[in-house]
């Protein structure tokens, strides 16, 4: 096994029971709020408060229907923190289930892809985003503060980058392909 | 003689609206070359440009029924063939977004073309609070794109919102 799969592994068995702390149900903020703009400040992976924060994360997620990842800036709180789970989505190839990375990024991207994407941020907006469908990701799980990293692809691979997005302050309308990339939302989940 | 001809139909949306205009268009003999469509604000919007051998004031004129109800407007007008110059700048992508108020569009689009760039597509969209612009620009090759970028961004702080700007991707196969 190598040392990359290893650490996936380490991830798909991680899940919030190990914060040893109860979430709670924050409200997502909306554009235009300022927070969504702003980059998010690398955190402390194991202070209480990202801890606290993390199980936040994981706890508004599991409420908010069709959501798959979560960033502490729509919660109101400018840090790079996330929250992530497309275990049931139809179009998730790759999965390890539900975790939380702090200060993460993308190491190695390939295999562009362009999509359509949704965001709880901004409900009333779809766009066509492209995005690498093979990822690398680097971050540190709250709490222990160990260093993983993630190798996945299609769906989890997307989910990631915009979650890694929202942290640096840009929202999927910052990457619309064009003018025309940009679509009223029809259904709402 | 061929003529080219700009068609307008704007008004109260329902459906049916683009099968009757075109099939009366089609009927006259006359070929679609270019079209935009959509909805804005729940307003029907379309623009077309098409060419034939007929006269603009007997398209009109045909298409009048379309308006009889009150709910459409319906313009054409003879326009001269253009024709469309090759790119010799860069192309970018521009997103703005932020909350609503009066001046965004113009204060991007002022920054734009104090550069002498070209506004080649753009699309606004409001919704809740959130106003949203995104723009596909030309900018000249000798244009310094990072000092554009800064002043577009500059312009937008003055009015509470953010700007992106990246360059347009295009995928050769």
């Amino acid at each position: 096994m190598s040392a990359e799969q290893d650490q996936d592994g380490r991830v798909a068995a991680w899940s919030e029971t190990e914060l040893g702390v109860e979430g709670v149900v924050r409200d997502v903020v909306r554009a235009p709020a300022a927070v969504l703009s702003t980059p998010g400040a690398d955190v402390d992976p194991c202070a209480a408060e990202t801890v606290r924060l993390a199980a936040d994360l994981v706890a508004t997620m599991r409420v908010s229907p069709g959501c798959v990842g979560l960033a502490a800036p729509q919660v109101g709180v400018s840090a790079r923190v996330f929250c992530v789970d497309v275990a049931d989505h139809p179009k998730t190839r790759t999965h390890h289930g539900t975790f939380v990375l702090c200060n993460a990024e993308v190491v190695e991207a390939s295999r562009n892809e362009k999509a359509r994407e949704g965001c709880m941020s901004v409900p009333d907006l779809t766009g066509d985003v492209k995005r690498a469908t093979r990822v690398v990701v680097r971050g540190r799980l709250p709490g222990t503060g160990e260093e993983v990293t993630v190798v996945t692809d299609a769906f989890e691979a997307r989910a990631l980058q915009h979650e890694i997005d929202h942290c640096a302050g840009l929202l999927f309308l910052d990457r619309a392909a064009g003018a025309h990339a940009i679509h009223p939302r029809k259904t709402y989940l | 003689m061929t003529t080219h001809l700009a068609a307008t139909v704007l008004g109260h949306d329902r459906p049916g609206i683009i099968a009757e205009t075109t099939a009366i268009l089609a009927g006259l003999g006359l070929n679609l070359e270019d079209s935009s469509m959509t909805l804005l604000r729940g307003h029907f919007a379309m623009t077309l440009v098409c060419s034939g051998p007929v006269p603009a004031a007997e398209v009109e004129a045909a298409l009048a029924p379309l308006a009889d109800d009150g709910t459409l407007v319906v313009t054409v007008r003879e326009v001269p063939t253009e024709d469309v110059p090759a790119t010799r700048g860069t192309s970018w992508v521009l997103t703005v977004h932020g909350g609503d108020r009066p001046g965004i569009v113009s204060a991007v689009a002022a920054e734009v073309a104090r550069v002498g760039g070209n506004i080649t597509d753009l699309t606004t969209r409001l919704a809740g609070e959130l106003y949203l612009l995104v723009a596909e620009i030309d900018l000249p090759a000798d244009v310094d794109v990072e000092a554009v970028g800064a002043a577009i961004r500059a312009a937008g702080e003055e009015l509470g919102v953010g700007a992106t700007l990246r360059p347009a991707e295009a995928d050769e196969l």
